[in-house]
């Protein structure tokens, strides 16, 4: 067979392979073949080697031996195989690999081939993997070429040229003399790599920027030329001239115009006259239609030219091209705070793409129509925002719940309107919104105190017809069990009353309670409703001493702890039953520090050692410090504390035991003991610190005698395992009356844990009497042990 | 990463992939260095998103900080990944001009003729296309270009066979 079909039947070859295995196969072999033809040398036949290879590298199979040989091909003579050589540098060599460096030297001798295609080839692969250390020893070259070459080369030259000012900037200088001269070629494929050049400089250097601000009129020219020019064959597209230069000058007049009053008049009338006159009945001419409104849009325009830009974009909202309408709401996001009001004329078929079958044009819609919810809109957009909130897709949901709530949160009309808003988008898509909805809901309920009759209404009904949606069921019950009276009740102005008995209310919360479709945490919530209706309704009592007494027992370590706790309530405590379950207080919200987000009302750890945050939030105590206990319960947004600190001064009422729960959390008061008082020297001893094996003490010298107590000294002993370390003492005079206290650390190290005994010799003088006695230490106060908390 | 005077955005192609209906691929250039691993992640990511799409949707697509422009012509995709600045609808028009100039060279081009001779619809991107910046705007020259080189080729009757190698 001849080795030019080789390529061919070897595509076939795998093509026909079955398997990924089979194909695996006859890669390996092949591959194979290919190695030792490279090892092989020159025969004519490396070429062939080499495309095979790199076939075999688009397949995904590695490559990397092949590198060597694109090498070896470059600085071949023969252009079939320079050819490939190149194109497997370019695919096989990027500036991480070693081998690139290898081929500086034959692109060095190719850019001056006299073969303009060679020259070529040596252009374009320096500009696709050049190194920083290629492009430094090459930049000449390439300034060279792009001066005095042909336009074929000239033009390769300029795109090498922006991809070394890319790898190295500071090369920038060495090509803006000639940049600028390039603006005069004829030959649109020179113009756009200059255009591109002069792009790719003024964006590295602002200097260069203000130089190349002169060439605005000769740009504005060229452009006048494309957009009047007669027909021209070669560069038409769909009655555009050249779009792609179009498109090129337009950005670089955006650039050049950018916060700059006399480069922007200077382009005023163009972008005008290019604005009024493209067909945008084309993609060509909507893409240069674009790039116009994008300048416009971006440099110091007059405000008429503005106007024209936006209504251009409301045209492109119309437009039955999908591509059109998705970029033009692209286009709109990027100027909504800018130009809100001229965007908001458009509000309406914005809308209505929010209903186009496409998911990128329906996130360009949803992005744009929450920012132009407005005060004066609000009703109608959230109308809208609900609709597409019930259809849309999946991957879109959350992002509109969050954008709902926002818009809720900074324009609801009433609070009716947004407690109703709320609980509409929970019911529609209560599995997608965040965490904080649920604490962020309750407290928007607790402060629109005038309407929570309504609100238990709804929330009854919606709880009885679904139970799936987790934050909409937390939400109810939580609602069921403080304002449960008023459901009860029956009457209510803004929602037909509907009758509701004790019995129907603790069926619902039994059914949320027993139901495998509800979570823990709301499970809880039913639980702790369940046990708040006690003191709320009057016949069925029982009932709900069973329904917690069975829980008592639950695998749900959570569960079971409340329920015990709330049994206790009953059995021990009934007498504070009702002051503990009494309606709460409205809630602050604190608007910086929202961190609801660990909270949620949900509470994770059944961890005993820890308060239970439900019973804190059953306590009824004057409003402060309810709601720093209702931190941990609700997460209001009062900065979360670490449980022991909201124990302030919780023993006041009489329930202690309740309360010990908390107890064990007081800051411990270091312990002292006096164990030397003689002389009106008194001597404490406090234990400061208490580990295993280490005690940290601090002896205390006070006087109350008349006079000062002076050469005031402390010696210790200590039984023989344990190690004694006296620091320095404070001082050895102790002022009279009490005015001062001398202090010394002792740290005693007990590794084999003996009991603890010291024995201290106290020695001073007293009105010029000295005194030495002996103090024996059996006991060492410890730091008292907390009440544990136990389950009651 | 380049920087920007005054805020102005980036603009460049990162990539340009073919692929078939499949997922094989049938082209890839990339016009930043990245490592095998990477470059692998990205096609599969892409791919993964692009053949899903439904037959009329947007040609548009925001994946990680860059847009996706693609288009099905017959069995294939072409699709390229953009930086912010962009502008996704000129980039249809050059995709559309690549397809013209394949067409025009291998005369009703279809898939098979960019399997089997994938060097050739590389030779042509590269007079299309250099480090991501088109580089003649005129179709006849791109076309002449390669005719020229094309006789450079030294076994000039295999050449004329179609397979080069």
């Amino acid at each position: 067979m001849p080795s030019s079909v080789r390529l061919q039947e070897m595509i076939r070859v795998i093509r026909s392979a079955r398997t990924q295995g089979e194909e695996r196969g006859i890669i390996q072999r092949e591959c194979a073949d290919i190695r030792a033809q490279f090892r092989q040398g020159d025969n004519g036949e490396r070429s062939h080697s080499l495309a095979k290879l790199l076939y075999v590298h688009m397949l995904g199979y590695p490559a990397h031996f092949g590198q060597m040989e694109c090498v070896r091909l470059i600085a071949s003579t023969r252009y079939s195989e320079k050819r490939i050589g190149y194109l497997g540098a370019m695919m096989l060599l990027d500036e991480n690999q070693d081998a690139s460096l290898l081929i500086t030297n034959s692109i060095k001798n190719d850019l001056s081939h006299n073969s303009q295609y060679v020259q070529s080839l040596a252009l374009c692969t320096l500009a696709c993997m050049g190194s920083a250390e290629m492009c430094r020893d090459l930049a000449p070259e390439i300034e060279r070429l792009l001066r005095a070459s042909n336009s074929y080369i000239k033009k390769k030259a300029t795109l090498c040229a922006v991809h070394i000012i890319r790898k190295v900037p500071e090369l920038a200088e060495l090509f803006t003399p000639s940049a600028r001269s390039l603006l005069s070629e004829k030959n649109h494929g020179v113009l756009h790599g200059a255009v591109v050049l002069i792009t790719e400089l003024c964006e590295h250097n602002p200097g260069t920027l203000d130089q190349f601000r002169k060439a605005v009129p000769e740009l504005v020219q060229i452009m006048k030329g494309l957009v009047t020019s007669s027909y021209s064959p070669e560069h038409n597209v769909a009655g555009i001239s050249d779009p792609f230069l179009q498109v090129r000058i337009l950005r670089l007049l955006r650039i050049l115009g950018h916060n700059n009053d006399t480069a922007s008049d200077a382009m005023n009338d163009l972008l005008a006259q290019v604005a009024t006159n493209t067909d945008s009945s084309k993609t060509a001419g909507s893409a240069v239609l674009y790039e116009t409104v994008l300048t416009i849009m971006d440099i110091n325009s007059e405000s008429g030219l503005r106007v024209l830009a936006v209504n251009i974009l409301g045209r492109f909202l119309l437009n039955n091209d999908r591509n059109i309408r998705y970029i033009s709401m692209t286009s709109l996001q990027k100027i909504v705070q800018t130009d809100h009001n001229a965007v908001q004329r458009h509000r309406g078929t914005i809308v209505d793409c929010l209903k186009d079958q496409d998911t990128s044009v329906k996130r360009r819609a949803l992005e744009l129509s929450l920012a132009l919810v407005s005060a004066v809109n609000i009703r109608s957009m959230m109308k809208e925002l609900l609709i597409f909130l019930s259809t849309c897709p999946p991957e879109l949901r959350s992002h509109t719940t969050s954008g709902i709530f926002n818009a809720a949160e900074r324009y609801s009309p009433s609070k009716r309107w947004h407690i109703d808003t709320i609980l509409h988008v929970l019911t529609t898509a209560g599995g997608d919104v965040r965490d904080e909805t649920v604490p962020n809901l309750i407290q928007l309920i607790t402060t629109a105190s005038e309407l929570h009759c309504y609100t238990v209404h709804k929330l009854y009904r919606a709880l009885v017809k679904d139970i799936s949606q987790q934050s909409l069921v937390q939400v109810a019950c939580w609602c069921i069990g403080e304002y449960g009276d008023l459901l009860l009740k029956g009457e209510c102005e803004e929602i037909e009353p509907v009758q509701v008995t004790e019995d129907d209310v603790l069926d619902a919360l039994e059914t949320v309670l027993q139901s495998h479709m509800s979570s823990p945490a709301t499970r809880g919530f039913a639980l702790t409703a369940t046990m708040k209706l006690s003191t709320r309704i009057t016949d069925n009592v029982d009932r709900i001493r069973s329904i917690v007494s069975i829980y008592g027992s639950c695998i749900d370590l959570e569960l079971q702890q409340r329920a015990v706790e709330y049994n206790a309530l009953f059995k021990k405590y009934d007498h504070m039953r009702a002051a503990v379950l009494e309606r709460m207080p409205v809630m602050d919200k604190n608007s910086p520090g929202h961190t609801n987000g660990d909270t949620s009302g949900e509470i994770k750890e059944p961890d005993p050692s820890k308060p239970k945050p439900v019973e804190a939030g059953l306590l009824s105590e004057p409003a402060s410090q309810v709601c720093d206990l209702l931190d941990l319960l609700d997460g209001t947004d009062t900065p979360l504390q670490p449980s022991p600190a909201p124990t302030s001064n919780p023993t006041t009422t009489s329930s202690a035991d309740l309360l010990d729960l908390l107890g064990g959390l007081e800051p411990t008061p270091v312990l002292t003991e006096t164990v030397y008082e003689k002389n009106g020297l008194s001597l404490k001893i406090q234990c400061d610190k208490q580990t295993e094996t280490e005690v940290t003490v601090t002896l205390i010298g006070s006087n109350s005698a008349q006079n000062d107590i002076t050469n005031f000294t402390l010696q210790a002993a200590v039984p023989k395992s344990v190690q004694l370390q006296m620091k320095a003492p404070s001082g050895n005079v102790i002022p009279a009356h009490g005015l001062g206290q001398v202090t010394q650390t002792v740290v005693l190290n007990n590794p084999n844990k003996v009991s603890l005994k010291m024995r201290i010799r106290v020695s001073f003088s007293n009105q010029g009497a000295v005194h030495q006695d002996t103090v024996q230490i059996d006991s060492f106060p410890t730091q008292a042990s907390q009440t544990s908390v136990s389950p009651l | 990463m380049r920087g920007g005077a005054g805020g102005i955005q980036l603009f460049s192609m990162r990539f340009l992939l073919l692929f078939s209906r499949q997922g094989k691929l049938r082209l890839q250039k990339w016009f930043t260095a990245l490592s095998d691993r990477d470059k692998k992640k990205i096609i599969r990511d892409v791919m993964q998103m692009v053949l899903v799409r439904p037959p009329k949707s947007c040609n548009f697509l925001q994946w990680r900080d860059l847009k996706i422009v693609y288009r099905r012509y017959a069995s294939l995709y072409f699709c390229c990944g953009l930086e912010q600045g962009d502008n996704e609808l000129i980039t249809l028009e050059l995709l559309h001009r690549y397809v013209e100039l394949l067409d025009q060279y291998f005369g009703n081009v279809c898939e098979l003729d960019i399997i089997f001779n994938f060097e050739k619809a590389y030779f042509i991107l590269d007079e299309f296309i250099i480090g991501g910046e088109v580089q003649e705007t005129s179709k006849a020259s791109v076309a002449k270009s390669m005719e020229e080189a094309d006789s450079l080729q030294e076994t000039m009757e295999e050449y004329l066979n179609k397979p080069t190698y």
